[in-house]
């Protein structure tokens, strides 16, 4: 596979609020030797535009979104962030770039720390980039921007249900205020009511702040319902 | 659907309560006089969201709850109690033969370390009592029955989609010829096509006669699956109505019913405010009453379940029976 690309200029001159939040270029993905899971794919994410991509269980969805947020090495193609052309994948990628991209999983039994409380599993990436002096301001704003109120911040993940969990999981991917939220089947365990609150909150904090939204998914009404644009996968 | 010419009565819970016991003298009122029957032939969805005391409902039924529990009520299956009975007679006599369970994870159900036609067998042997080819010959027909292909038999789970798992969990509820299937959120995570076909195979097993109890929080499932609804919210059943109505026009009469309806990305997609309550800490009166646009001062005692068996809602503030000004 060739590194093809017409590289735009990547330099600052191309201006932050120009370039697209994502780009995925030709990129070619997959696990061990076996025959590549994402072959080929293209798909931009425009700064602060909403694209949900769309396909059935297995597709390699899942696998794209791995990929943008940076935590899947890809074998060949190119992954740009906001204009800048991503080198390094999971540890290797750098903090900046890698802080510019929040993700919410299907499953938030098995994204947070069991050990932890909700509080903290929402503000582990300040501390983990050592910004922790801001969690008392930030913390209770963003709780109760997903809904998180009462008790439930003292609480351990075996104690909340998995909708309350999955609330503190949106609140970790938008703690460090994002320039791009993956969020991959975040709803596919939820009931429909807070299905919809999750996306409000979402969709509140992206007024707000500008960011752009990658949502993966397999429930065509609720993207189209939620996205500017929805695409089929593969993308074209 | 079928209201007036409904067959016999399969499965008929009455005020079934559980509470468990917690450390520090905690109560959590899982389940709350909750009151339903089954007919055969026919499907009903028990949804709600998570947390509500679907689940748990399940397993009283089963008898599979845990030592803390406490249970109140009846549930009689064919004359018998299944809350009274014994664990003995649960064993021999009810799970699997009477009763049995479509499981919300068939992945994680099966055991992995064996193909699919050796669990059916060994499912075939415990309960019929067949032995050999025989066996044999009955794991192939209730694979057939399942809409399991044939040439699956011998994988692995782990070789199967979820699609082919979820009928190889249905196969294996289907060997004892349990005339009550009890589904539990049998479609959660599935895609939509899937969740589709896996909910017709279901109705096809309606049709032939079975009685089925599907707990899900998926509204596009039940409504393709179900002849009746009921909706719980905070361990109580807060509507019972046919599908049809519910669905379609009047639409629920209760407000949560309505709020769920409404959170729908085809409906409104509004969501209810607030959360639902704990179940160890309910409010006095109506437990919906804090997110509910409806509440006043009546609410703060709790509405009984009032209405025709078909039609029941228990709210004090019920919308109308016939179609209003709701939002199509």
């Amino acid at each position: 596979m060739s590194e093809p690309i017409p590289a735009p200029a990547t330099g600052p001159a191309a201006g932050p609020a120009a370039a697209p939040a994502l780009e995925l270029l030709d990129v070619t993905a997959g696990y061990d030797r076996r025959a590549p899971v994402l072959d080929g794919i293209s798909l931009t994410v425009a700064a602060g535009e909403s694209v949900g991509l769309l396909g059935p269980s297995g597709c390699g969805k899942s696998t794209l979104a791995r990929v943008a947020a940076l935590l899947h090495r890809p074998w060949a193609g190119a992954v740009r962030l906001a204009g800048r052309e991503v080198r390094g994948f999971r540890h290797r990628a750098p903090r900046e770039l890698r802080t510019s991209v929040g993700v919410v999983f299907q499953q938030p039994r098995l994204a947070a720390d069991p050990r932890l409380t909700l509080a903290d599993i929402v503000a582990e990436p300040l501390r983990a980039t050592g910004r922790r002096a801001e969690i008392p301001d930030r913390l209770p704003e963003l709780a109760a921007s997903v809904g998180l109120g009462g008790d439930l911040l003292a609480r351990r993940p075996h104690e909340v249900s998995d909708g309350q969990l999955q609330r503190a999981c949106l609140a970790r991917a938008l703690v460090l205020r994002p320039k791009l939220l993956i969020c991959d089947e975040m709803t596919a365990m939820l009931d429909a009511s807070t299905t919809a609150a999750l996306v409000a909150a979402v969709e509140d904090h992206r007024r707000a702040h500008g960011t752009a939204l990658l949502a993966v998914g397999h429930d065509r009404v609720l993207l189209r319902r939620w996205c500017d644009r929805v695409v089929d996968f593969p993308p074209a | 659907m079928t209201a007036q010419t409904s067959p016999p009565v399969r499965l008929s819970v009455r005020e079934l309560s559980v509470r468990f016991w917690m450390r520090g003298g905690r109560t959590v009122a899982a389940v709350t006089d909750v009151s339903f029957d089954v007919a055969a032939g026919e499907c009903l969805a028990l949804v709600g969201e998570s947390g509500c005391g679907k689940s748990v409902l399940t397993s009283a039924l089963l008898g599979l709850l845990p030592g803390n529990a406490q249970v109140r009520g009846s549930a009689l299956l064919d004359g018998l109690d299944l809350i009274a009975a014994d664990e003995a007679t649960l064993a021999r006599t009810v799970r699997g033969r009477r009763v049995a369970l479509i499981p919300q994870s068939p992945a994680a159900h099966l055991t992995p370390v064996r193909t699919v036609r050796s669990q059916l067998e060994e499912t075939v042997r415990e309960l019929t009592g067949a032995r050999g080819h025989q066996a044999r010959a009955a794991a192939e027909r209730v694979a057939e029955r399942a809409a399991f292909p044939a040439d699956h038999l011998d994988h692995h789970p782990h070789e199967l989609s979820g699609g082919l798992a979820q009928r190889a969990a249905i196969a294996l509820a289907l060997v004892g010829d349990a005339p009550l299937l009890i589904a539990d959120e049998p479609t959660t995570g599935l895609d939509r096509d899937l969740v589709d076909r896996t909910v017709d195979e279901l109705r096809r097993h309606v049709d032939d006669g079975h009685g089925l109890l599907v707990i899900t929080h998926d509204l596009a499932a039940a409504e393709r699956v179900a002849d009746r609804i009921a909706v719980m919210y905070a361990g109580r059943v807060v509507e019972l109505a046919d599908a049809d109505d519910f669905f379609g026009s009047p639409g629920p009469r209760h407000p949560y019913s309505r709020g769920l309806l409404d959170a729908l990305p085809e409906r409104a997609f509004t969501p209810i405010p607030g959360m639902p309550p704990e179940l160890d800490a309910l409010p006095d009166g109506c437990a919906f009453a804090p997110r509910c646009p409806r509440a006043d001062a009546a609410c703060a005692a709790v509405p009984a379940l009032t209405g025709a068996s078909g039609r029941a809602v228990a709210c004090h503030h019920a919308y109308a029976r016939t179609p209003e000004t709701a939002d199509v």
